[in-house]
C-alpha cells in the first residue's frame, strides 16, 4: 500500500494562523453542544431529579455498556429556534452497545417542555429511526414524553413525516425482525402511548411511568370520571391488567437494567461481511488537520493532507491518480475496515465526475464502503464545458451516487455548493450518516455569487426602465444577501435543522467516520443496480 | 543422628520441621487427616501416612495411629512441633514405650511445669522470681493487711472466684487497703457467691519477655536470649520480637541466669522457654520480672532468636534428641542485629478477631524481604478445623528500626485473595507510634483496639478505582473485537468525555462516584465534593499502576461478582457493587391490595384486620374451577380491612382485603 506524505507540517507558515480560526469555529460549536447537554436547564433538572427520576444523559450512560463509545446524531437539532426553548429538539439519540450490541437509543428529556414534540423533535425521531432501520440496530426507547407539542400541533401530527410515522417505523422495523423496545419513564400520553404499545418488549417503572390515551384531565372533560394518573395507566395497571407493558422495574436503574437484559436475549449477530485488514492508527496526527487545512474556504489545499490524517496508516491507494485530478479517490482501512474514499479537490469538470462514476462502480462490485469528503464550490461552468456535456457527466454521477448501495458517509469538510452537493452525495442522497465541520458552508451557490446574480437582474430590470443604479446602491443591496446566505449556510444553522446529523470536532473525524462505519455494518451490504447513464 | 523421623504436626511447623530434616538428609515422614490430603507438609514429605478425619480428635491428637504410623515408617523418632501433642506426657511415654525417640523434653519434665500453681511454687524454691502474692486460706483482716504489705503496693485483691474484672480492686497505698477488701469480697459473695480473695502484686505496664533455653542429656543448659511477646490480643501473641526493646545486658543475664535455672529445677531437656512478666513502668529492671510458666516444647516465634542468633533450633533439637550435646556453649552464642515475627491469619480483626476461613486463591508473601514460614499454597484451603494461620513472616535487620522498616515494607507487599486476613491489622500495628518506639506492654493491642482494627476511610482514588472496576474498564478488550471502534474507542462522545455513575456500597456507606472517561485509561472522578483526575499508565495483572495528583502509587484491584476490593500497601477495601437486577425487592413493592386472581367461592378468610402477617402467609382461600387457590400475603404487613367474608362470591380483580400502606 502507498503511504501518503505530507509537505504541511507544524512548522509551515499558516499553521498557527489556521489552527487558531478552526479552534474559534469549534469553540463555537462546543457552546452549542454545551446547551444541547444541559437540557431545559438547572431548575428543571433539579425537579426531575427531585421526583427520584435520573436525567436523561445518565440514563443513556446506564443503558449503555459501561465505556461504549456514544455516537451522537442529530445533537444540535432546533439550536436557536423556538426561541431557544428546545435544545436538541428535547431527546437525546445515538448509537451505543447495549451487551456488546450497537443499538440506537431515544431518550426523550421530559426537562425540556415536558418531552413534548416539537416539529424537529419528530424530525430528530424520525432521523434516528431511519437510521436504525437502514443499519438494522435494535431501537430501545426511554420514554418521558407529554405527546405533540399541542400549540405547534399542524407541524407535528397530519403529514407523512409527522408523528404518525414514528409508529409506522415501529410496525415496518418490527416487521424486519429489529427489535423495538421501550422503558416508559414518564408519561406516554396519547399518540405517545402508542411508542411503547407498538414496541416489541416494553418496561415501565412503578408509580412513575404512565401509558394512556388520555390523561386524567381529559378524561374528566370528556366522561367526568376522576381517576390518578397511576390508577389509569400506571405501571401496576399495565403490567398486571392491561399488558399493555411487559415487565415492571422499581425505578430508573432497574428499569434500564432490565432493558439490558432484553438486549441480551435478543439472538442477533453482526454479520462479517468484509475482508478486515489489522486496524493501524494514521502516521499523521488528526490533530494536525487543524492547521494543514486553511482557515478560509477559497484557499485551495491538497485533499490528501485530510485523507493522510483518517486511514489506517494514512495510507491511500489511489485510483486514476493522472485523471481527473480535481477528483481524487482510492481505497484505504478505517479501523481495518476497508473504504473507497471520493474527495474533492478542485472544482468538477466531466473527467472528474466520471472517474467518481468509475470509481462508484468499483466500490459497489466489491461491496467497500464509501467515503465522500465533500469540498466543493460545484461543476465547472461556461460554454465550453456545457458543449462538452458536462451535465450529462453530472448526471453519471448523481446516478452512480444514487445507486449505490454499499453504505455511504458523507462528511462536508469545506463548500457544499450547488450540484456538488448532488454528485459529492449531499443529504438528499441518502449516506447512511453526514456530518460536517465547523468551517464548512452548505448552500446552492455562495453568498457573493447570489447576491452577483440578483444584483444583476435588478441591474438589468432598472437600466431596462432607463434608471441608473449606483455602485454604492448595489452594494447595500447585495449585503444583505450575502449576510443570509452566510447565515444560512453555517453548519450550525443547517444542523439545526437537521440537514446532517451533527457537526462534528475535525480531530475526530477518524473515529466518527470509525463509529459510523461500524454502525452501518450490522445490515448487510446489498447489490447495487444502477440507473441509465446517459452516454 | 536420626536417619528417619515421622513429624506428628501439620502447617507451617511440619514444613519448617521438614526443612531442617531434609538438609541434614534425614527422611521425613508426615501424617494427615481427610482434610490435609493435598497439604503443602504432605507434598512436602518423603512419605505420609493419613491418620483419620479432619477433627482433631480423630487425627492429630490420636497418639495410637501416629504412634502406629511411625513404626509402620521405620522412623527412628517423633517430633510433635508445638500445639496437638507437643505437652501431653502420655504421648511422650507412649512414644518411649514403643521404643521411639520423642523429639522434646522428658514426660516428668513436661508435668512439673505443667500444673501452674505447684510449677510457681517449685520456681519460688529453686530461686526463680516468681509474682509475690498470697493464694492460701486465711481470709482475716489484718492477715492479709500484712501479706500485702509483704508483697508491697500497689497490689491486686482478687476474689477467688473472680472473673471479667468482677471483684478485683487495685490498691495503691495500705491506708486504702481495709475498704477495698471488704468492697472486694462483698463483690465476690454479691457475683460468685464467695467471698475469698487472692493478693497479688500489681504489674504495672505489664511486658512479657520469655527465655529461651535449651539443655541436653548431659547436664548442660544454655539460654539463647529473650524474646519480647508483649504484644497480644487475648493471649494470643501477635508480633514477637528479638531482642526485647530496652533490654540491658545486666537485666538479660539475670533472666537468662533464671531461666536455665528454672530449666535444670526440672530436669529438662531440649527446647524450652520460660516465660516472665516484666513491669516496664520505669522501663526492664533486673529486679522487676517475675515467672509466669514454662513452654515446654519449640515456640511459634523461635525464628527470631534464630534471626538474632544464626542458629536453628530444630537442628538443635534433633541433635540433643538423638544424645548429642549442645552444639554451644552459652559463651560461644551471640546476638546479632534485630529480628521482628508477625502471624498473619486468616481472621477478622474487626469482627473480635473471628477465625476466617475459605479457600486462598491467591497468596503473595514477601519471600524478597523476609523468611517466611508457612503451610499453605495458593488454591489451598483455611479450615475450620485447625489454627488459621497462613505465614509467619520473620525479618532480620541491623537494628530496630531498621528491622522494623522491613517488617512494614513485608506486610505492605502481603496479599492474599479468597479469605479475610489480619494482614491490614498487622500493618497498623507495625506502625502504631508505642510499638514503634519500643514503648508497649500487653495490653496495649486492646488499648489501641479501635484504631487498629477500624480501616481508614477510604481516599477518593481508592473510590474512584473500584468504580472504574465495577464498570468494567479495567479489562482490555481481546481478540476480534479490539478493532472494533465501538470496543477500542472508550467512553468516545463527539464534545467533552463520557460521564459514567456508578454507585457503590462499603460497610453501610453508600458511594455515588461520577466517572468521566477522557481515554481508556484516563479518569476524572466526583464523588461529593471532591473531584480528582487519574491514569492508570501500567497494568499487570491485578497491580495497577496509577498515576493521580502528580504520585505514582500501585494498588491491586480485584473483583468477584458483585465484591470488589481495592488494596494498597496492606490497607484493603472491600465495596459491593449495586446488581439492579438481584437486588433484592423492598417490601413495599408488593401493592397494598390483594384481588381475587379469578371469579370464585370464599371458602376461608384466615385474617382479620388489624393482623399482623408475614410475606408468603395464607389470607384468602378461595375455590374456583374445582381447585382451591390460597392468596398469600405479598409482603410482611398489617391487614388494614377486610372486604369479604366466607362463603361469598368474587368477581376477578375483586378487592378482597387490603394491608396498611407502608410508610417508607
Amino acid at each position: 500500500m502507498s503511504v501518503l506524505g505530507s509537505t504541511l507540517g507544524a512548522a509551515s507558515p499558516d499553521y498557527a494562523a489556521n489552527e487558531e480560526a478552526h479552534l474559534a469555529a469549534i469553540a463555537e460549536i462546543e457552546t452549542a453542544s454545551a446547551l444541547a447537554v444541559a437540557g431545559g436547564g438547572e431548575e428543571a433538572r433539579a425537579r426531575h431529579e427531585g421526583r427520584g427520576k435520573i436525567l436523561p444523559r445518565e440514563r443513556v450512560a446506564r443503558l449503555l455498556d459501561p465505556g461504549s463509545p456514544f455516537l451522537e446524531v442529530g445533537q444540535f437539532a432546533a439550536h436557536g429556534m423556538y426561541e431557544g426553548a428546545c435544545p436538541a429538539a428535547g431527546m437525546i439519540a445515538g448509537i451505543g452497545r447495549i451487551e456488546g450490541q450497537e443499538c440506537m437509543v431515544l431518550a426523550n428529556d421530559a426537562t425540556v417542555k415536558g418531552g413534548t414534540y416539537f416539529p424537529l423533535s419528530v424530525k430528530k425521531h424520525l432521523r434516528a429511526q431511519e437510521i436504525a432501520w437502514e443499519n438494522r440496530l435494535p431501537c430501545i426507547y426511554l420514554v418521558d414524553s407529554g405527546g405533540a407539542n399541542l400549540p405547534q400541533q399542524d407541524e407535528v401530527f397530519p403529514d407523512k413525516e409527522h408523528f404518525g410515522r414514528i409508529f409506522f417505523n415501529q410496525a415496518t422495523m418490527s416487521a424486519e425482525g429489529i427489535a423495538q423496545i421501550a422503558v416508559v419513564m414518564g408519561s406516554c400520553t396519547a399518540g405517545g402511548a402508542y411508542v411503547p404499545a407498538m414496541c416489541d418488549e416494553t418496561i415501565i417503572v412503578r408509580e412513575q411511568g404512565t401509558i394512556f390515551l388520555a390523561g386524567p384531565p381529559l378524561v374528566k372533560a370528556a366522561t367526568g370520571e376522576v381517576v390518578s394518573a397511576e390508577d389509569l395507566g400506571g405501571g401496576d395497571v399495565h403490567t398486571r391488567l392491561s399488558g399493555v407493558a411487559d415487565v415492571l422495574a422499581r425505578d430508573d436503574a432497574h428499569a434500564l437494567a432490565l432493558a439490558r437484559q432484553a438486549v441480551r436475549n435478543l439472538n442477533r449477530r453482526k454479520p462479517e461481511q468484509l475482508a478486515r485488514a489489522q486496524a493501524q492508527e494514521p502516521l499523521y496526527d488528526p490533530a494536525e488537520l487543524l492547521g494543514v487545512v486553511p482557515a478560509d474556504l477559497k484557499t485551495p489545499y491538497d485533499v490528501r493532507e485530510v485523507i493522510a490524517r483518517i486511514t489506517d496508516g494514512s495510507r491511500f491507494d489511489e485510483f486514476k491518480a493522472r485523471y481527473g485530478t480535481t477528483l481524487v479517490t482510492g481505497f484505504a482501512h478505517l479501523y481495518g475496515m476497508p473504504v473507497g474514499i471520493v474527495a474533492n479537490n478542485g472544482i468538477l469538470f466531466s473527467e472528474a465526475a466520471l472517474k467518481g462514476v468509475h470509481f462508484v462502480e468499483l466500490c459497489c462490485q466489491r461491496k467497500i464502503p464509501l467515503i465522500f469528503l465533500q469540498n466543493i464550490t460545484g461543476f465547472m461552468v461556461g460554454q465550453k464545458y456545457e458543449a462538452g456535456g458536462i451535465a450529462k457527466d453530472g448526471a453519471k454521477l448523481v446516478t452512480a451516487v444514487a445507486c449505490a448501495k454499499v453504505p455511504k458517509l458523507t462528511v462536508i469538510i469545506g463548500g457544499s455548493f450547488g450540484a456538488g452537493n448532488y454528485g459529492m452525495c449531499g443529504r438528499a442522497y441518502s449516506p447512511r450518516f453526514l456530518w460536517t465541520w465547523p468551517n464548512s458552508r452548505i448552500s446552492v451557490m455562495g453568498g457573493a455569487q447570489a447576491a452577483g446574480v440578483l444584483a444583476t437582474v435588478r441591474r438589468d430590470g432598472i437600466e431596462r426602465k432607463g434608471g441608473t443604479w449606483s455602485a454604492a446602491d448595489e452594494e447595500a443591496f447585495k449585503a444583505p444577501i450575502v449576510a443570509q446566505f452566510e447565515e444560512q449556510g453555517h453548519p450550525l444553522y443547517a444542523s439545526a435543522r437537521l440537514w446532517d446529523d451533527g457537526v462534528i470536532d475535525p480531530r475526530k473525524t477518524r473515529e466518527v467516520l470509525g463509529l459510523s462505519l461500524a454502525a452501518c455494518l450490522n445490515a448487510p451490504i446489498e447489490d447495487t443496480r444502477f440507473g441509465v447513464f446517459r452516454m | 543422628m536420626f536417619s528417619k523421623i515421622l513429624i506428628a504436626n501439620r502447617g507451617e511447623i511440619a514444613c519448617r520441621i521438614a526443612r531442617t530434616a531434609k538438609a541434614q538428609g534425614i527422611s521425613v515422614v508426615a501424617v494427615y487427616s481427610d482434610a490435609d490430603e493435598n497439604a503443602l507438609h504432605v507434598a512436602m514429605a518423603d512419605e505420609a501416612y493419613h491418620i483419620g478425619g479432619s477433627a482433631v480428635g480423630e487425627s492429630y491428637l490420636n497418639i495410637e495411629r501416629i504412634i502406629a504410623a511411625a513404626l509402620a515408617s521405620g522412623a527412628q523418632a517423633i517430633h510433635p512441633g508445638y500445639g496437638f501433642l507437643s505437652e501431653n506426657p502420655a504421648f511422650v511415654e507412649a512414644v518411649e514405650a514403643a521404643g521411639l525417640t520423642f523429639i522434646g523434653p522428658p514426660a516428668s519434665a513436661i508435668r512439673a511445669m505443667g500444673l501452674k500453681d505447684a510449677a510457681k511454687a517449685l520456681m519460688a524454691r529453686s530461686g526463680v522470681p516468681v509474682v509475690p502474692g498470697y493464694h492460701g486460706e486465711r481470709q482475716d483482716t489484718e492477715f492479709l493487711a500484712e501479706q500485702a504489705l509483704q508483697i508491697g503496693y500497689p497490689v491486686l485483691i482478687k476474689a477467688r472466684a473472680g472473673g471479667g474484672g468482677k471483684g478485683m480492686r487495685k490498691v495503691e497505698l495500705a491506708d486504702d487497703f481495709h475498704e477495698a477488701l471488704l468492697s472486694a469480697q462483698r463483690e465476690g459473695l454479691a457475683s460468685f457467691g464467695d467471698g475469698h480473695v487472692l493478693i497479688e502484686k500489681y504489674i504495672a505496664n505489664p511486658r512479657h519477655v520469655e527465655v529461651q533455653v535449651f539443655a541436653d542429656s548431659h547436664g548442660n543448659a544454655v539460654h539463647l536470649f529473650e524474646r519480647d511477646c508483649s504484644l497480644q490480643r487475648r493471649h494470643q501473641k501477635v508480633i514477637e520480637e528479638a531482642p526485647a526493646p530496652g533490654m540491658s545486658a545486666e537485666m538479660r543475664e539475670a533472666m537468662g541466669a533464671a531461666a536455665v535455672k528454672a530449666a535444670q529445677a526440672v530436669g529438662y531437656e531440649g527446647a524450652g522457654t520460660v516465660e516472665f512478666i516484666c513491669d516496664s513502668s520505669n522501663g526492664l529492671q533486673p529486679d522487676k520480672f517475675w515467672f509466669m510458666e514454662m513452654n515446654t516444647r519449640l515456640q511459634v516465634e523461635h525464628p527470631v532468636t534464630e534471626a538474632i542468633t544464626g542458629e536453628d533450633l530444630v537442628l538443635w533439637q534433633l541433635q540433643v534428641a538423638a544424645g548429642g550435646p549442645l552444639p554451644k556453649r552459652q559463651d560461644a552464642l551471640q546476638m546479632r542485629g534485630h529480628s521482628f515475627e508477625a502471624r498473619l491469619y486468616a481472621e477478622d480483626p474487626a469482627n473480635n478477631f473471628l477465625p476466617a476461613i475459605g479457600e486462598i486463591a491467591a497468596l503473595n508473601l514477601p519471600f524478597e524481604l523476609a523468611r517466611v514460614d508457612s503451610g499453605v499454597r495458593a488454591g489451598d484451603s483455611i479450615t475450620p478445623y485447625y489454627d488459621p494461620m497462613i505465614a509467619k513472616i520473620i525479618v532480620h535487620g541491623n537494628n530496630r528500626a531498621s528491622a522494623l522498616a522491613k517488617l512494614q515494607a513485608a506486610l505492605a507487599t502481603t496479599k492474599i485473595d479468597g479469605t479475610t486476613t489480619n494482614a491490614a491489622f498487622l500493618f497498623r500495628l507495625s506502625q502504631q507510634p508505642e510499638y514503634v518506639a519500643g514503648e508497649m506492654d500487653t495490653l496495649l493491642i486492646d488499648r489501641e483496639l479501635e484504631s487498629l482494627t477500624r480501616p481508614a476511610k477510604p481516599t477518593s482514588l481508592i473510590i474512584a478505582l473500584a468504580a472504574i472496576a465495577e464498570l468494567g474498564l479495567l479489562q482490555d478488550q481481546a481478540g476480534q473485537d479490539a478493532k472494533e471502534p465501538f470496543a477500542s474507542l472508550t467512553g468516545w462522545r463527539h464534545f467533552g468525555p463520557a460521564t459514567q455513575h456508578c454507585h457503590l456500597q462499603w460497610g453501610d456507606e453508600l458511594l455515588d462516584v461520577a466517572l468521566g472517561i477522557l481515554a481508556a485509561n484516563r479518569f476524572t472522578a466526583a464523588i461529593g465534593d471532591e473531584h480528582i483526575e487519574l491514569q492508570i499508565f501500567a497494568k499487570e495483572g491485578e497491580n495497577l499502576r496509577v498515576m493521580s495528583q502528580g504520585q505514582q502509587r500501585t494498588f491491586r484491584v480485584s473483583q468477584h461478582r458483585t465484591r470488589i476490593s481495592v488494596a494498597c500497601e496492606a490497607e484493603h477495601y472491600a465495596f459491593t457493587a449495586l446488581d439492579q437486577l438481584t437486588a433484592e425487592d423492598d417490601s413495599t413493592e408488593a401493592g397494598n391490595s390483594i384481588c381475587a386472581a379469578m371469579p370464585g367461592l370464599v371458602l376461608a378468610v384466615q385474617v382479620a384486620a388489624g393482623d399482623t402477617v408475614q410475606a408468603g402467609q395464607t389470607l384468602v382461600i378461595s375455590e374456583a374451577m374445582k381447585m382451591e387457590h390460597a392468596l398469600k400475603a405479598p409482603r410482611d404487613g398489617v391487614v388494614a380491612s377486610v372486604h369479604v367474608a366466607e362463603g361469598a362470591q368474587v368477581n376477578e380483580g375483586q378487592l378482597l382485603l387490603s394491608l396498611e400502606e407502608v410508610v417508607a
